[in-house]
């Protein structure tokens, strides 16, 4: 591989990472002036949990490298089947503590 | 064709820079990638636990009594620029750019870990001297539980970054140390991540 | 002696001489069993001179293979404790009428909470675990898992937490909280003793050690593979192991959530799951069955895999309806994260999230019959051959729908609630676990043991072990389905009504055959060890295999292939036979590097093991001095860079080819002289 070529990859992995990191740091003060700012409760909770999965993707995409396009897909397959089983278990763990909470009460 | 399309696996990688150690980092990456995740499945029941205890606080201190919106958004930011110098010591590594540079980003990304852990611990000594003690309700032992789980794997981290560096000076960069940073930066990374959710989740959804 | 002031409580925290057993008779002689049993085992090495030989060829062995060994003898080890307590309880059961027995209450509450925590984690764990990581790597065409190192730190992690089970014999009584050690039962308020400890410390050991090892078997299946062997060419335990692995990396960590948090609460004073404090003790039974469920499955579907190879080497068949297998195995580990609920249906959660749960358990049943007219189908037609795996796989068949439709009824909320916590369920989860697990692992021990040591086992004694596990299991658990529809609930130690008796003595005898069962595997294993020049297979090929391991010798070498080999289609080493290329002089060979042996997974285990033994006993200084060893090992040994030996080309060639020329001499058995001395391990398929 020719030094330019390298050259040319190294910039554009310099360039993702900046762009990554103003990204996050754009949605992480988002998350704050929200609450700073007072909202209203359900309102800054929709805005955080927004922000919040924004960050997420711009994590995996531009500091952890995972993309839709690449030829091998074993990370993202893994990632995607992790998120399943955590919607699951985090998600059923909510609903029925929530509703024995509610039962109990 | 870009020279993306012809790495063996996606994510962090070496690419044509180093085509042994690539292939070899496959499997090892993969590997690191599937034990990640498990962790994440661990962080994310300790998250369940903690929304199912939000109200448990038995008639003490609440988020809002106990939660600072600057400490946290400090912790945040200071976290966030380590992902940043972490992802600059990758580069450093990847296209062999002069040593120093390679111990500086690692240093500055050890010194922000440790920046981390020490306004954490302020910030749970705080705490404990108002009287919001592990102990005191089920809401702050679900509190306690998530936000050190993290913070042991940030001094985790810390002592990997450690050895990282002795290693590099002992051996150089050899394959075996090149495959441990890659690693040592997904894990890093996705820290990072976990924080995301912490700072959303608990500061955030407490104080607002 | 002074146990609370100066400088004991400093040096062994809350040891006294009162944690030794000879409160009780029963005790004492169970501890002095395992005692004896350890000095035994440690003056036989000596005087054989055999310790260097252990620590170089074994215990600090990075083979795959030898690593699996090592695995089914401790589940060997565990599973004679665990039968033995059992068959302990179906005789107090068989006497308790109205009547206090020979087991006190709390001693009886032991002994199931050790029954049901040994079985699970470290006799089902371990045997499944060790099965996978000896055939797994030689069925795909690999020479060694992905992380030789990680496999190592896991067996010893195991071998640790099952040392641990050991030690609560001898030193303190083990919790009464059963096998899920649901709190109150293990919360400091109730039991501040050192029982739930041990469990919790017990327990975490071997959850990480099989989080590492799922993570191991998936990558190795992942990217181990031989050229050409697809993922649907793999043979079928193949994919049961990497579901089973998935299962593992996903399913574990809500265990160790659940026992980190409880320990939280025993020894930080934590309100995770107390009465008070705003604890909530149901997320217990919630963490507990977001693992508890899943391992079921974790449990059962390496047996499935084995089944499968099982029926269709016996079958002399290909196996039928491969895809739909693989998709039905992919359905039920992804099902089984949807059912946990179905533990804990009258908890107190509303109807509508009973019944989500309810149908949701339901549909396993359809992949799972699915799975059944496979392996019928796969039989039909065939030339089936009874032996000892196959006769297995028969009573599994029938024994394990019977354990199905029970489960189907118990899958309906409504008629949870009548049955929950009754000997139905017992009765239900041993009719599952026993012909859907441990048969599994004893066929799949019968059928690879030559693989391992280069001799068949004792036929004869094997099918008298097969005849005891069987009429031992439907003696002993057939008789507590109307037991548990007549209400006598489960874990009774004494009772009062008589129309239960004649059913608990049925089930007594029926854990004397189980006890048989135990008696005839040792004395199988005697026989041929004895026997082991007539049934020595050097060949390779005992049972007229068709998947890759059975291509090379028995012993498999530490290298399993001197070279690697290429494969074109499904059962490929029958496809080689079939074209006559089975048995080929390789004309190049290549050095193969293989890991060196490493003492860093046995320091690791010991130090962790170490460690949580001074934490259950409040040893400070011990539990420090062993969790900073386990840190330093791994640390140091990321210095050592010379992890790998080279064996030369030439001596390959040599071994191989020295195998080669002895096979040729040796006479082809049929395949209804399989289970008699002529068999040499070369099939007639072959030499034709």
């Amino acid at each position: 591989m020719s030094a330019e070529v390298e050259e040319q990859e190294k910039k554009r992995e310099l360039r993702s990472y900046i762009v990554g990191f103003v990204l996050a740091i754009s949605l992480t003060a988002l998350a704050f002036l929200v609450v700073a700012a007072d909202l209203q409760t359900s309102t800054a909770y929709v805005v955080i949990g927004i922000a919040a999965l924004a960050q997420v993707v711009v994590h995996f995409r531009f500091f952890l490298h995972i993309s839709w396009q690449r030829s091998t897909r074993d990370d993202l397959q893994l990632i995607l089947f992790t998120t399943l089983i955590i919607i699951l278990m985090a998600g059923g763990t909510i609903w029925i503590l929530n509703n024995l909470h509610h039962r109990m009460m | 064709m870009s020279t993306a399309a012809r790495n063996r696996h996606p994510g962090i990688n070496l690419g044509n820079t180093d085509p042994h150690t690539h292939a070899q980092a496959e499997e090892t990456l993969f590997g690191f990638w599937v034990f990640l995740m498990s962790d994440l499945v661990l962080f994310a029941l300790l998250f369940a636990t903690y929304a199912s205890m939000i109200g448990a606080t038995d008639g003490g201190p609440g988020p809002k009594d106990v939660f600072e919106l600057s400490s946290a958004a400090i912790e945040t930011g200071v976290l966030l620029l380590s992902s940043l110098t972490m992802g600059m010591a990758s580069i450093a590594m990847k296209y062999k750019e002069h040593p120093t540079r390679l111990y500086g980003w690692l240093g500055v990304t050890l010194l922000l870990g440790l920046v981390f852990l020490g306004l954490e611990a302020h910030d749970f000594v705080k705490m404990a001297s108002e009287g919001a003690t592990p102990q005191r309700s089920g809401w702050l032992s679900s509190f306690y539980a998530l936000v050190s789980t993290h913070g042991l794997h940030v001094l985790a981290g810390c002592i990997w970054l450690t050895i990282s560096i002795i290693q590099l000076a002992v051996f150089g960069l050899r394959s075996e140390v090149k495959l441990r940073i890659m690693r040592l930066s997904l894990f890093w990374h996705l820290l990072d991540v976990v924080w995301i959710f912490i700072f959303s989740v608990v500061y955030l959804g407490g104080l607002a | 002696m002074p146990t609370t002031e100066g400088w004991w409580p400093l040096l062994f925290g809350r040891l006294s001489y009162d944690a030794l057993p000879f409160y009780s008779a029963i005790a004492t002689a169970a501890a002095s069993v395992v005692v004896l049993g350890a000095i035994t085992v440690v003056a036989l090495i000596t005087y054989l001179g055999r310790w260097r030989w252990l620590w170089r060829e074994w215990l600090t062995s990075l083979d795959h293979k030898k690593i699996g060994i090592m695995y089914v003898v401790i589940a060997m080890v565990m599973l004679s404790r665990a039968v033995v307590e059992g068959s302990m309880m179906r005789a107090q059961q068989a006497i308790a009428l109205d009547n206090p027995g020979y087991l006190e209450p709390e001693h009886f509450a032991q002994l199931f909470s050790t029954h049901g925590s040994i079985m699970i984690f470290f006799m089902a764990m371990p045997f499944l675990t060790g099965i996978i990581n000896f055939a797994l790597p030689m069925q795909i065409g690999a020479r060694e898992v992905s992380f030789p190192l990680l496999n190592s730190i896991s067996l010893w992690l195991t071998a640790g937490g099952a040392g641990l089970m050991m030690v609560s014999l001898v030193i303190g009584k083990f919790s009464t909280g059963g096998w899920s050690g649901y709190p109150p039962y293990t919360d400091a308020a109730f039991n501040p003793g050192v029982g739930p400890d041990y469990w919790i410390f017990a327990v975490t050991l071997s959850s990480l050690a099989s989080t590492m090892t799922g993570i191991n078997i998936a990558v190795t299946i992942y990217k181990k593979r031989c050229g050409g062997m697809s993922p649907f060419r793999m043979p079928l335990f193949c994919w049961t192991s990497l579901c089973t692995s998935v299962l593992m990396i996903f399913a574990l960590p809500p265990l160790t959530v659940a026992t980190g948090l409880l320990a939280l609460d025993r020894y930080v004073g934590t309100h995770f799951f107390t009465n008070d404090g705003g604890g909530n003790m149901m997320n217990f039974a919630n963490l507990f069955w977001l693992f508890g469920h899943p391992e079921v499955y974790i449990l059962i579907l390496p047996a499935f895999g084995v089944y499968s190879q099982v029926i269709s080497n016996f079958s002399s068949k290909i196996l039928y309806g491969y895809d739909s297998l693989i998709i039905a195995t992919m359905c039920i580990a992804v099902l089984s994260f949807t059912v946990w609920v179905h533990h804990f249906f009258t908890m107190g959660q509303s109807a509508d999230l009973n019944a989500v749960f309810g149908i949701a358990t339901m549909t396993i049943g359809i992949p799972t019959g699915v799975k059944i007219f496979d392996w019928i189908l796969t039989m039909a037609w065939g030339r089936v051959r009874f032996t000892v795996p196959m006769i297995y796989s028969l009573a599994f068949m029938v024994l394990f729908t019977v354990g199905g439709l029970t489960g189907i009824l118990l899958a309906n909320p409504a008629i949870d609630f009548q049955v929950h916590n009754s000997v139905f369920l017992v009765a239900h989860f041993h009719n599952m676990l026993i012909p859907g697990l441990l048969y599994g692992m004893i066929a799949a021990y019968t059928y690879w043991f030559p693989k391992a040591f280069g001799f068949r086992l004792d036929e004869w004694w094997g099918r008298v072990a097969c005849g005891c596990w069987i009429t031992g299991f439907c003696l002993a658990f057939l008789p507590l389905y109307p037991l548990g529809l007549m209400g006598m609930p489960r874990r009774t130690q004494e009772f009062f009504e008589p129309a239960y008796l004649p059913y608990t003595i049925v089930a007594g005898v029926g854990a004397l055959f189980l006890l048989a069962a135990l008696a005839s595997l040792v004395t199988q294993l005697v026989v041929s060890i004895r026997r082991r020049e007539e049934l020595a297979v050097p060949g390779g090929d005992p049972w007229n295999g068709r998947t890759l391991e059975w291509a090379i010798p028995c012993p498999a070498p530490e290298y399993n292939f001197a070279v690697l080999p290429i494969v074109d289609s499904r059962d490929a080493f029958h496809a080689y036979k079939e074209k006559g290329t089975a048995y080929l002089d390789h004309r190049f060979y290549s050095d193969i590097e293989m890991p060196k042996n490493s003492m860093t997974g046995v320091v690791f285990g010991i130090a962790l093991a170490a460690a949580s033994f001074g934490f259950v006993w409040h040893i400070w200084w011990l539990a420090v001095l062993g969790v900073l060893v386990a840190i330093a090992a791994p640390v140091a040994r990321s210095f050592v860079l010379d992890t790998t030996r080279i064996i030369p080309a030439e001596e390959v060639r040599r071994d191989h080819e020295a195998w080669l020329a002895r096979l040729r001499k040796l006479p082809p058995a049929d395949r209804a002289v399989e289970t008699t001395p002529q068999n040499r391990g070369l099939a007639e398929a072959a030499a034709a």
